[in-house]
Formats: structure tokens, sequence, C-alpha cells
């Protein structure tokens, strides 16, 4: 081959490969687009049931979208207006009205609302989804007893059209967790019809398809890549969706997300890393919405069984090491609410969560440090989960650097998110960072998961404290009963003590970060932070 | 012919069975525990075990891996957890959309580096052979995914030729009927021309990553092998007898220089295969290499192990067509077989 002849055929080797330009859409494709939502997230649903074994968190989005639950929460204004859901507001979802007596709460059901395939939606379909969601076992049946929802007895069928839930005891929380995304409403005959003997309950039915009447319907899953939605035009339970049709495609590369945005291609994209989102929020050609976690905090733990950190005044002397507002500027560029630094003289709230006292004030913390006996520090690790290593990463290292001005030496040790919730379990992790936000979104709660000496995984540090207990039971007993002065003396009471004792130090509220095109409109913050089709308008 | 294949395939059975145990005993050495991730993250030590006893992680590991190879002899790899799907499905189902962007990559990539490197190899020391050496060195010294994320910013970001990132089709172009699930074949065979357009424009870039990258071994290795055999005595008779230029290289050199590099070709194409998750991942296409990352993150067994022992067949099953191009190719190897 001649050296000519090598160039014609490299170049037209190189032109072949450039020929085509952007695909060109015909008129029915254009329309297409415009009734269909494009959305891009790094992972997708590994399970379209939110009762299925290991269910992940995209899975609730489907759940949410897919089926009705009996009621659900009305809309508030929230931070910048943004619809936010209101936590004390019901609305009915398929339940049309409802009633709440003393020890249990009646349901009436839509009497014109259909399953997907056409079979009209009755009181043994409640009952039987109820009963479900109670009994399978993991992460359902564990929320619905957080709501002291725990044997199907309590779910009665009245008649054909109306279902009462009798309460095991009182409890605030029990009327909320019948509107979180757990107990929906499912077509019990057709996934009895699919149900084998070794799986009572169709848990590998619905796991593959949709089985409810919610406003959309899952018509081609492709695990990993792809997510179609298609409406459901004989929706009852609220207002007729504008958006007929939603791809939700899977980009594991962020950076690609934001060029699919940026370009346009893309309407909608969540998980997009801080930086990103700033950036995005400056040069103003897409809308972003960042709202605060509701009920969520990512903290500093300790583990206060074992020395040094079972000496308040180390944890304390941390407290005062931390470079809090380097963590939110560099970090999290902004996109956070301070849990630090609240004035002296501002007394305690009932809320949560609320910001502590604590500042960075490498004096104190040095001296803080000398008095608990450890003048010349000492040596730790702190462990972070590498699932979510672009936010836990650089404040693991900010942290490290930090504490070392006062001595204290960290090893910092990265855990696979595989490993982390063992490692959470086992608590036995000295120094680490985590993050907690519950779905209701109510002091005690928090406090019931975060620092109650029942010890869930979520008293990440161990700690245990009679008093604490005392305050969190009592703040419980007085929410079921009523009694708000009793309520707000426990919070106020329970508040300052984790303040005090400090066994884990608040950092931030996250916040949940969304961006989309200009003409996309109706977004809701939810507790769940996934999004809500139902009310989304492409313009 | 026939036995060579036979005798070839017997010596596979026990590298086989060996990966079988291995990956078996690998995933269960990982440090993540399956139940707790599955449990979710509400989850507390009673949910934790209710979930290991779902997936029969409580028993013993010699039960799990009789049950395990009782159910592999029925050609059922288990299923994934993180995906929910049957792990044999799967890899059926993204194996060609990997298999279709690496072949296609290396093709590209043939037809670049042979002709490179045979250029480089006659004239040592010119411009072409400098050229050769920076792009081989230029190729392989930028990661996989660098030159991907370029490409994307400059194709797509900046000039909007190429088509959005999406993976394997645009998003409102239906999938072709499936026969060999390579879309570039399927849309030809149902004459749907949208659909094979699509799939090209969507091949261009991730294909161009992968060749870039590849280029580098086959052109060294080509150039290299060829100038061991320009310096052969049979081509110096060859010249000496006054046959063209042309003639000496492709028909005498070319063909005897061409062993290692169809050795490179098959090294390269499985290294490709598994490895090019990187692009994988930036061009968001449904292939088996971020399939198996994604399972090893969340230490899901099922997949792990699906996936090496597919890597295991194809490598096998590409040693044997490597083989039997050799005695194609050269006699001699034929005789010694």
């Amino acid at each position: 081959m001649k050296r000519r002849d090598f160039l014609k055929t490299a170049t037209s080797a190189a032109a072949g490969a450039m020929v085509s330009g952007p695909a060109i859409f015909s008129s029915a494709k254009a329309d297409a687009r415009s009734e269909t939502l494009l959305i891009v997230s790094e992972s997708g649903p590994n399970n379209l049931d939110i009762h299925g074994v290991g269910t992940n968190v995209p899975g609730y989005e489907v759940s949410w979208n897919c089926y009705d639950r009996l009621i659900g929460h009305e809309m508030k204004a929230g931070p910048g207006g943004v619809p936010y859901y209101d936590r004390d507001k019901f609305k009915p979802e398929l339940a049309e009205d409802m009633t709440i007596s003393d020890m249990s709460a009646t349901f009436k059901l839509r009497k014109n609302a259909k399953f997907h395939d056409g079979t009209p939606v009755t009181a043994k379909d409640v009952k039987w989804s109820l009963d479900r969601s109670v009994s399978v076992g993991g992460f359902p049946t564990f929320q619905m007893s957080a709501g002291s929802l725990k044997k199907p007895e309590q779910f009665v069928i009245v008649d054909d059209h109306t279902v009462r839930v009798d309460f095991a005891t009182k409890d605030r929380l029990t009327i909320p967790d019948l509107a979180v995304i757990v107990p929906c409403v499912i077509n019990s005959e057709l996934v009895k019809k699919n149900a084998t003997e070794k799986d009572p309950w169709g848990l590998e039915y619905t796991k593959m398809q949709t089985a409810g009447g919610g406003a959309y319907k899952v018509t081609k899953w492709t695990a990993g890549t792809e997510v179609i939605l298609e409406r459901n035009d004989d929706w009852v339970s609220g207002p007729m969706p504008k958006i007929k049709r939603v791809i939700w495609r899977m980009v594991p590369q962020a950076g690609n997300r934001r060029a699919l945005l940026e370009r346009g291609d893309a309407d909608m994209s969540y998980e997009l890393p801080y930086k990103d989102f700033q950036e995005i929020k400056a040069n103003g050609k897409l809308d972003v919405v960042s709202l605060p976690f509701s009920n969520g905090i990512q903290y500093i733990g300790m583990n206060v069984t074992k020395p040094p950190f079972d000496n308040p005044k180390v944890r304390q002397a941390v407290a005062y090491a931390l470079p809090y507002q380097k963590i939110v500027d560099a970090v999290l560029f902004g996109l956070a609410n301070p849990m630090f630094g609240a004035s002296a003289d501002k007394s305690t709230e009932v809320a949560w969560p609320q910001p502590t006292k604590y500042n960075t004030d490498m004096a104190k913390a040095k001296a803080l440090l000398a008095e608990a006996g450890y003048p010349n520090g000492f040596e730790t690790t702190i462990s972070f989960d590498l699932g979510f290593a672009v936010v836990n990463e650089p404040l693991c290292i900010l942290v490290q650097e930090s504490l070392g001005q006062i001595g204290i030496k960290t090893t910092i040790n990265k855990i696979p998110g595989a490993n982390w919730r063992t490692e959470l379990n086992k608590k036995e992790m000295p120094l680490y960072t985590n993050v907690f936000s519950g779905w209701l979104d109510y002091p005690e709660y928090f406090f019931y998961w975060c620092y109650h000496g029942d010890n869930s995984v979520f008293n990440t540090m161990s700690y245990k404290s009679p008093e604490m207990d005392k305050l969190i039971n009592g703040a419980r007993m007085a929410a079921a009963t009523g009694d708000k002065a009793a309520y707000d003396a426990d919070v106020k009471g329970f508040v300052d003590l984790a303040f005090n004792d400090l066994p884990r130090i608040p950092l931030y509220q996250p916040y949940v970060n969304v961006a989309m095109q200009k003409n996309i409109s109706g977004y809701q913050y939810w507790f769940h932070r996934r999004l809500d089709y139902r009310a989304l308008v492409k313009a | 012919m026939l036995s060579l294949i036979g005798k070839r395939l017997m010596f596979a059975i026990p590298s086989l069975i060996g990966v079988v145990i291995v990956t078996f005993l690998l995933t269960r050495a990982l440090p993540g525990d399956p139940a707790a991730y599955f449990a979710g993250p509400s989850a507390d030590k009673q949910a934790i075990e209710e979930i290991r006893k779902k997936l029969g992680l409580d028993k013993p590991l010699i039960e799990q891996f009789f049950r395990y190879t009782a159910d592999l002899a029925k050609g059922d790899f288990g299923n994934s957890l993180t995906t929910g799907q049957p792990v044999a499905t799967e890899i059926r189902n993204r194996l060609p959309a990997s298999a279709e962007l690496t072949l296609l990559g290396l093709m590209v990539s043939v037809m670049i580096a042979i002709p490179l490197g045979i250029l480089a190899a006659t004239r040592p020391g010119s411009w072409i052979d400098h050229l050769c050496r920076v792009t081989t060195t230029a190729g392989v010294s930028l990661p996989v995914f660098f030159t991907g994320l370029v490409l994307v910013y400059v194709f797509y970001f900046r000039l909007g030729w190429s088509p959005a990132p999406l993976g394997r089709l645009d998003v409102f172009v239906s999938t072709p009927p499936n026969v060999t699930g390579f879309y570039l074949i399927d849309s030809l065979i149902a004459r749907d021309w949208e659909a094979f357009r699509s799939a090209f424009n969507q091949l261009i870039l991730p294909t161009a990553t992968l060749a870039i990258f590849s280029l580098a071994p086959i052109a060294r290795m080509t150039r290299a092998s060829m100038l061991a055999i320009l310096s052969s005595d049979f081509v110096r008779t060859a010249r000496a007898s006054g046959l063209s230029p042309r003639a000496v290289i492709v028909t005498y050199a070319f063909r005897n220089a061409m062993l290692p590099v169809i050795t490179t070709l098959s090294m390269t194409f499985s290294f490709l295969l598994g490895a090019n998750v990187l692009v994988e991942k930036v061009f968001a296409w449904p292939g088996i290499g971020s399939y198996a990352v994604e399972a090893l993150i969340s230490s899901d067994f099922a997949p792990v192990q699906g996936f090496v022992l597919t890597m295991a067949v194809m490598y096998v099953l590409i040693n044997l067509i490597i083989d039997i191009l050799y005695g194609v190719i050269d006699p001699r190897v034929r005789l010694e077989g």
C-alpha cells in the first residue's frame, strides 16, 4: 500500500465515521415527545413491589405512582414556595371518606375505582393488601409496626366498600403510617391467581409487574436500563395526571446526566453531585429545586460504650473541633441547612431538626480535651459509607484535618455500601458519619429510632440513658393522648439532653436536589423524596 | 480437525469446574452481608435474619454449594437481587450488547491498526512510524472513560453531532424484534431503517472510544512482528528475486506475521468484553460489564458467579477459534495438532 493510498483510505474511513448528524424526528415523534417525560437517574428499581424482598429506593417511586393508598397528604407551600407535603393534613385517595373514632378508623372506598385490569376495587382487596404488608416480613412489616399496625386482625371488612382499621394501642403515628408507601392497595384476585404454595403472597409476580390501580402502570421494565410507565386513563382517585408517558432511563455517569439536561434531551434528573447542582443553579438555564430532607440529619456519631468517647467531655471537645462551615461550603456547596451555631441565648424549640449551639472553637476544644485527660489527644478511626462517597469522603477528610489540630489522629476507614449496614449493626465503629431521615416527620419518631435505649440499628452510638428513655416514652404517650404541655416539655427535654450528652453531633440537614427543564412544573416534595408523576406538567 | 476441537474442549472442563468452585468461594469471602443490604435502611436484626433465611444464606456453605451446582446443571444461574431478574436471562440480554460494541470496536481498530503497523514496519523511522508510535502511546495512556467523556463532551455536548449517550437506541425508537441480539443485524433483518440508523448513531462514539484504546496492542504487535519477518531470509530472497514490494509484503511477509497478531487480537477481544465496564458506564450501555460491577458492589452473588462463568466459557471458545485460525493460517500448526 502506498502512502497516498493509505491516506485516501484513512480519510474516507474517518469521514465515514462522522456522517450522521442528530437523529431527525418525524412529526409523530415530536408529539410523543411533548406528552412524554424523560427522567434520567443513576439507578433504577430492582423490584416493582415495595413489599418485595430487598426492594430498593427507586422501586419505591414505581410503587408510589402505580398503586393507590387509602389516604395521602395535602400539599402546603414549602421553602421557596415549592409544594411540600403537609404532615398533618390527610386527603382521601382510594378512600373517599375517613372517620376516626377513639380506637379505630373507618374508610369508605370510592365505588367507581378499578384496577388496571378493570376489576373493581373492593374492601376485600384492601384487607388482603394490608394483611400482606404486616405479614410478609422484612422492611414493609417493620414500617407498619412503627405505626402500631402489627396484626391482620386489625383490618376488618365492614361491607364491600368499607374497611375499618382497629388500633392496637393509642398511637399518633397510626394514621400517618397508613399514608406512607407501604400500605398500598393491590389487586388481590390477580395476585392470588399467580401466587404459588411457596410464595403465598405472590411476591414473585408483583416483582415483575404492577398489579394495582394507581395513576400509572409499568408497561416495560428493563432492569438497570429503563422503566416505561403509561398513564391509567381510568384513574379516579385524583385529578387526571397531565403526563401521558414517563420514560425513566438509568444513566450511571453524572456528567452525562448533566449534559443530557443542558442539551434539553432529558426533562428531569436527580442524584447529581452538589457541585453540578450549584453550577446549574447559577447558570439559570434549568430549574433547580433544593429542599431540606424532612426529619433528616447528617451527623458525626461516636460509640459511647468505649473509651475515649465514653467521656462526654471528649465528645464535646470533638463538637467544638468540627469544621462545620467548611463542610457546608466546600462539600455541599451551600445546599444544606446548618445544624450548628445557634446563638447562645436561643431557647430550645419543640421542633426537629434544630441546630445545636456548638461552633468551631479550637481553644475550647483543646481545653475540654485536656480536662477529659487527653491533653495530647489520641488515635482513632473515622468510618464512612462508600455508597455516598461524594459527600462522605470530603467530609471525613475535613474532619480528619480539623481533629488533627487538637491532637486527635484519625485514620479514614472506607466501608463499601453493601457492608455499611452490617457495620452499623455491630456497633463497634468508634467514630463515623452517617445520615438518618424518618418518613414520619415527628421528633419523637426520630428520637425513638436514634436515641432510645431499645437500641435500634440507628442508635448507632449504643447510647443508653434512662432519663432519655423516660422523655421519649413520655412524648409518645403525650402525643397519643393529646397532652400538649407534657409533650412540649418532653420534646424540649430530650433535645436538650441529646445536645448536652452529645452521643452524636448534628452537622446539617441535607437537601434533596432535582433539576428540570423550564417547561416542567408541578414538582412536589414528599417524605420519601421520590418523584410524584401525577402532579407533574410539561408545557 | 474434529479431534482437535474435542481435545481442546476436554481440556477446558477441569478449568471450568475450577472456576465454579473458586467464584463460589470468592463471592462468599466478600466482606459485605447481602442480607443486611437487602433488608433495607430501617431493618433491625430480626428483619435481617428473616431475609437471610429467605435467601438461603443461613444454610452451611457446603449445602449452599451443592444447591448452586444442582441449579447450574439445570441451566439456572439463580436470581439477581439488585435487578430482580434471573441471571441467565440478564446475561443473555446483555451479552449481545457488549459483544456488538466490542466486535465493532475491534473491527474499526483492526482496520486502522494493521495498515498502520505494516506501514510503520516498512518505513521504520519515517513520519508514519512516529505517527504509529504517538497514536498507540496516546491510545493506551488515555483511560477509556476519559476518552469516552471527551468524545461525549465534544461531539454531543458541544457540537451536537452525536445523539444523546443514552444506551443502544434513541429513547423514542422501538427495539427491533430480537433475532441475534445485535441491533444492527436485527434492524436489517426487520428492514427497520430508523432503528438501524439510530443503533448505528448510538454506536459511533462508544466504538471509537474502544477502538482508540485497543489500537495500541494491535498496531504495536503488527509492527514488531512485521519488522522481524521483513528482516528474515525468505523476504530477502523474495526481494532479490524481483518480486514487487506489494507481493513481498502482503503475500509473504504479512501472512507470516499474522500469528502473533491473531493472538493479540483474541486477548484484546476477551479483555475488552469484560473490561469495557467504563465505556458502558459512560454511554449508559446495558452491557455485561456494568452488570457485573453493580452486582459486585451490592454483594449480589448470583450475577457475579454467572458473569465469571460466562467469561470463562467465552475464553475457552475464543481460544478454540484462535487455535483453528492458526491452523488455517499456518499449515505447520495443523501438522502438529
